[in-house]
């Protein structure tokens, strides 16, 4: 019965059985009744050796596709560094469990301390949490934040701007927490101001989560948001690509109160949509509303620099059935791909992405219209995802993409498509797209 | 371990690079921006070079201990061998590199692991059918009483809003409960450490949506009236869940379904050994049985009748979407390699020797810790402090000397039934010499404890760092870089 993983040899179990006073292996279950004792062959494949599960997998991953990806929407395919995955890889970070000896546990706790810094400068928060799981649920948490923040307001109010997932994830976490939702409309491609003061009116208001960017790319104008949420004593919250915040103007500068997000943008692989990384940060006289670990700085007895699990009266394992949040495990690892990725790139770095990508996709813009497949929806800012209206059937459009070599044209709504290219995006690849596009025997729409 | 004390901005010079991307001359420039939507300052992140990155984060690793350091006995964790063949399938470009909004005919391989690792949870959990979408395990209890709460509504059952939790739970039982609009009822236990069944009997009616249940339980003891309570619960229209945190002693045992369990999460970061990552990421697939299928989230993995696997959206009947794509995709690819590697022959060992192990380290210890309910455990068992209560060492003492021998600590003070809590959970993966040492350095610092309490009191003494301030941490945070300079 020799097994990679399992070091027991015969005389091991005999010795270990004796030492507790049983026969057998099965009488280590003789506290559990016989009528639920599992007895049958379990149907799963015969055990296979390494080289075999390399093959099968090899196989396995041949059934997809690759592609020049010129998809967005909440997954971006930018360029990660070669240090990220050898520095993640690094058993003691891979293999260690959530730092509850610090003793033991100073590299996690630090580069969790380094990530809470580059958060809130990108964001232009305070204080951020480690991390949560995805940028969906890090926006369910800050709307149940909104309502934990206040004892009387029964609604929060959600962008429809808001990448379609995110409202999905939101609305479900809002029907079973007991929270009243409601959607602000878009207008002329950006959240309604007008609407916002309307429905702001009522004076129920927890909080108001509105995009940084929207579902159409659009990079959004929130002047006065911020004084007509405070008016009504919410909370204003935004939901930020944060790789796009080293160039754009930030939650902070918007007046926000809290900011949410996926940091996948920021180093982290596409692998078909997770483990991403969510992030929360706030200002920090909600710090105490803020869910999941956070790391503060502290001294150890011998007076030496020192990181710690900091705060932790507001979490579920204290407050169990009182707490506002259940998180425990988040996704500590995928911070340090964001650490690791901030600390290569810097702030000089990261703008260069962002111009790359700008340049990238306003060269794409402008070579689809210019093809007459497409219309333009909007005439607002964008950085590196737009939207355009298809001329041609949207069906036909992703399979001639397809056939061309490129994933993207994803439907934002009918007849909208979604484009983004980030710096991997060349001239190149822009031209083959639209020399094969120019020349498609097109469907009539 | 030595002590390395710098913070990466410590590093920073203005100039320097980590990174190489394209040089490309594009017409359009963020300077066309318009100026109010863009940022005034540019963000105050770090400036290094690769070496320097490299160095510092090799340095912060040499101050952590991991599974592969050492023993690392955590209760209620199953800190079990992370194998490295599921670190190099999840890296494979073929999936890494997938984008999630990809179409579904250029998915067929990610799709086809999402089904076959539900078809393998299903099998060895015996419930009908699974989504992976959850992220971690809080999460999966969080999606499981969805389904739970979706089924009662979707029979006009609305009254239901109340549901048992046991005194022993995880934390996160009672939290996830709350935060699915649920009211907890505790449910006592009994001396023995498990669920008193005549305790539960007057809490059943037709208020009840369900009892959270984790078995063995956090004691790490089998809830042997599993079947009654079952029945009673049934009986009462509510619905069992369980919570997988301590599955594996179960693994090729027992099946929950077969208890009579309708919903349950399982940590893939746990009983399927995948990495903990310091915290994540670990993935909570949710199963359930076939009447409550139609309610698990979306998206659902569908076969078409083009023979192809698809994403199912919204259909009116799941719960709802509870992550932003399909969960932790590469947390699931580790954990259906660590079933394929496990195969058929191996998987019925799984429980068994993680049993073997806790009660090897139970009797080897008994004599030296109080073992406040001494019967046969199963994956993990919970000591009340030492023995000897005449010392005034405390569990905390015991744990922080541990780390000065090389071992990483068990849990410590959970459960809350006893003051002085001690988990020790050692896993199906550890030798026999490894629990050995582990029990000398054990039985060694019970000796200390009455010879030399000063050298418990005062430790870890040969860690990086020692104990640590954490009354100042929590009174006056200092949460990121620019709190300190």
């Amino acid at each position: 019965m020799a097994f990679a993983y399992f070091p027991h040899t015969e005389d091991d179990i005999k010795q270990m059985l004796d030492k507790i006073g049983v026969g057998s292996l099965r009488d280590l279950y003789s506290d559990v009744p016989e009528d639920v004792i599992y007895d049958k062959e379990y149907d799963l494949p015969s055990a296979l050796s390494e080289e075999e599960v390399r093959r099968y997998f090899s196989n396995v991953a041949s059934m997809n596709m690759q592609k020049i990806c010129l998809c967005g929407l909440g997954a971006y395919d930018h360029y990660s560094p070669s240090v990220i995955p050898y520095i993640t890889s690094r058993s003691e970070f891979l293999t260690a469990y959530t730092p509850y000896q610090p003793e033991v546990s100073q590299g996690t706790l630090r580069y969790i301390f380094e990530y809470q810094s580059m958060i809130t400068e990108l964001t232009g928060m305070d204080c951020t949490n480690a991390s949560m799981y995805d940028g969906a649920t890090a926006a369910a948490e800050a709307m149940m934040m909104a309502m934990a923040s206040t004892k009387k307001k029964t609604r929060v109010l959600i962008s429809e701007g808001l990448l379609p997932q995110v409202v999905e994830v939101v609305k479900t976490y809002a029907k079973y927490n007991g929270v009243q939702l409601t959607s602000v409309p878009c207008v002329d491609g950006q959240t309604s101001y007008g609407a916002l003061v309307a429905e702001l009116a009522a004076g129920d208001v927890a909080g108001v989560l509105v995009p940084g960017i929207n579902k159409y790319g659009i990079i959004e104008d929130h002047t006065g948001f911020a004084d007509a949420v405070h008016a009504q004593k919410g909370l204003f919250m935004i939901y930020s690509d944060p790789s796009s915040l080293a160039v754009i103007r930030t939650p902070g500068e918007w007046g926000a109160d809290v900011v949410c997000g996926d940091s996948q943008s920021l180093g982290v692989p596409l692998c078909f949509g997770g483990p991403y990384v969510g992030f929360l940060a706030c200002r920090k006289e909600h710090v105490r509303k803020l869910p999941g670990r956070i790391v503060g700085a502290t001294k150890d007895v011998d007076g030496k620099r020192a990181y710690v699990l900091t705060l932790q009266a507001r979490e579920q394992h204290i407050r169990r059935e009182k707490a506002t949040s259940n998180i425990c495990s988040n996704q500590s690892l995928m911070a340090l791909y964001v650490t690791v990725y901030l600390s290569l790139m810097g702030p000089k770095g990261l703008r260069e992405v962002n111009q790359l990508s700008y340049g990238a996709a306003h060269y794409l813009h402008d070579s689809l219209l210019a093809t007459g497949l497409f219309e333009e929806v909007s005439d607002k800012p964008f950085l590196k995802e737009f939207t355009l209206r298809a001329l041609v059937p949207v069906e036909q459009l992703q399979k001639e993409m397809l056939d061309a070599g490129f994933f993207g044209a994803v439907e934002v709504e009918p007849g909208l498509v979604n484009f983004c290219a980030t710096e991997k995006i060349s001239e190149q690849d822009v031209c083959q797209l639209v020399g094969v596009l120019k020349n498609v025997n097109w469907q009539i729409k | 371990m030595k002590y390395y004390d710098k913070l990466i901005f410590d590093l920073s010079k203005e100039g320097r690079q980590g990174y190489s991307l394209p040089s490309r001359k594009w017409n359009a420039v963020l300077a066309d921006l318009p100026a109010g939507l863009v940022r005034g300052e540019e963000p105050a992140l770090p400036q290094v070079s690769e070496l320097d990155a490299v160095r510092h984060y090799t340095n912060l690793s040499q101050m952590n201990f991991g599974v592969d350091s050492g023993f690392y006995p955590l209760g209620s964790c199953t800190m079990k061998y992370n194998p490295k063949i599921n670190e190099e399938i999840a890296a494979h470009p073929g999936f890494a590199g997938v984008h999630p909004l990809q179409p579904d005919a250029t998915v067929q391989g990610a799709l086809w692991v999402y089904e076959q690792l539900a078809k393998s949870l299903s099998e060895i959990t015996g419930m009908a059918e699974f989504t992976l979408n959850p992220f971690a395990g809080a999460h999966g209890e969080l999606t499981g009483l969805m389904i739970i709460r979706q089924y009662h509504m979707a029979r006009g059952d609305e009254k239901r809003t109340r549901i048992i939790v046991p005194d022993s739970a995880h934390g996160t039982n009672p939290a996830s409960a709350a935060v699915c609009g649920l009211e907890i009822v505790q449910v006592k236990s009994k001396e023995n450490g498990l669920v008193d069944v005549e305790d539960l009997k007057p809490l059943l009616d037709d208020t009840i949506a369900g009892i959270m249940m984790t078995n063995p339980n956090t004691l790490g003891l089998f809830e042997k009236d599993i079947k009654e309570i079952a029945a009673l619960v049934h009986e009462c229209g509510g619905l069992l869940y369980y919570d997988g945190a301590n599955m594996n002693p179960l693994v090729g045992m027992v099946r929950p379904g077969d208890m009579g369990f309708d919903v349950l999460h399982l940590n893939l970061h746990k009983t399927f050994s995948t990495p903990h990552g310091g915290g994540g990421p670990g993935a909570g697939p949710v199963g359930v049985a076939a009447h409550l299928a139609p309610y698990l989230p979306v998206p659902k993995v569908v076969r078409g009748e083009d023979g192809l696997l698809h994403m199912v959206g919204a259909d009116g009947e799941a719960c709802g979407r509870v992550s932003g794509f399909m969960g932790n995709f590469g947390v699931l690819l580790r954990a259906f390699t660590y079933i394929l590697m496990l195969g058929n022959e191996n998987v019925k060992m799984v429980g068994p020797l993680a049993v073997l192990g806790a009660n090897y380290i139970k009797e080897s210890l008994k004599d030296c810790f109080e073992l406040p309910i001494d019967s046969v455990c199963k994956h993990e068992f919970v000591f009340d402090g030492l023995k000897d209560k005449s010392t005034e060492v405390t569990t905390l003492d015991v744990a922080k000397r541990l780390l000065d021998y090389g071992f990483h600590a068990p849990t410590i003070y959970f459960p809350l039934l006893f003051h002085q809590a001690i988990m020790i959970e050692p896993t199906e993966t550890e030798s026999k010499e490894t629990l050995d040492g582990f029990i000398e350095i054990m039985k060694h610092i019970a000796a200390e404890a009455i010879e030399d309490p000063e050298s418990l009191k005062t430790a870890p003494h040969t860690t990086p760092v020692r104990r640590l301030d954490e009354t100042t941490a929590a009174r006056q945070p200092i949460l990121k870089y620019k709190d300190i300079i």
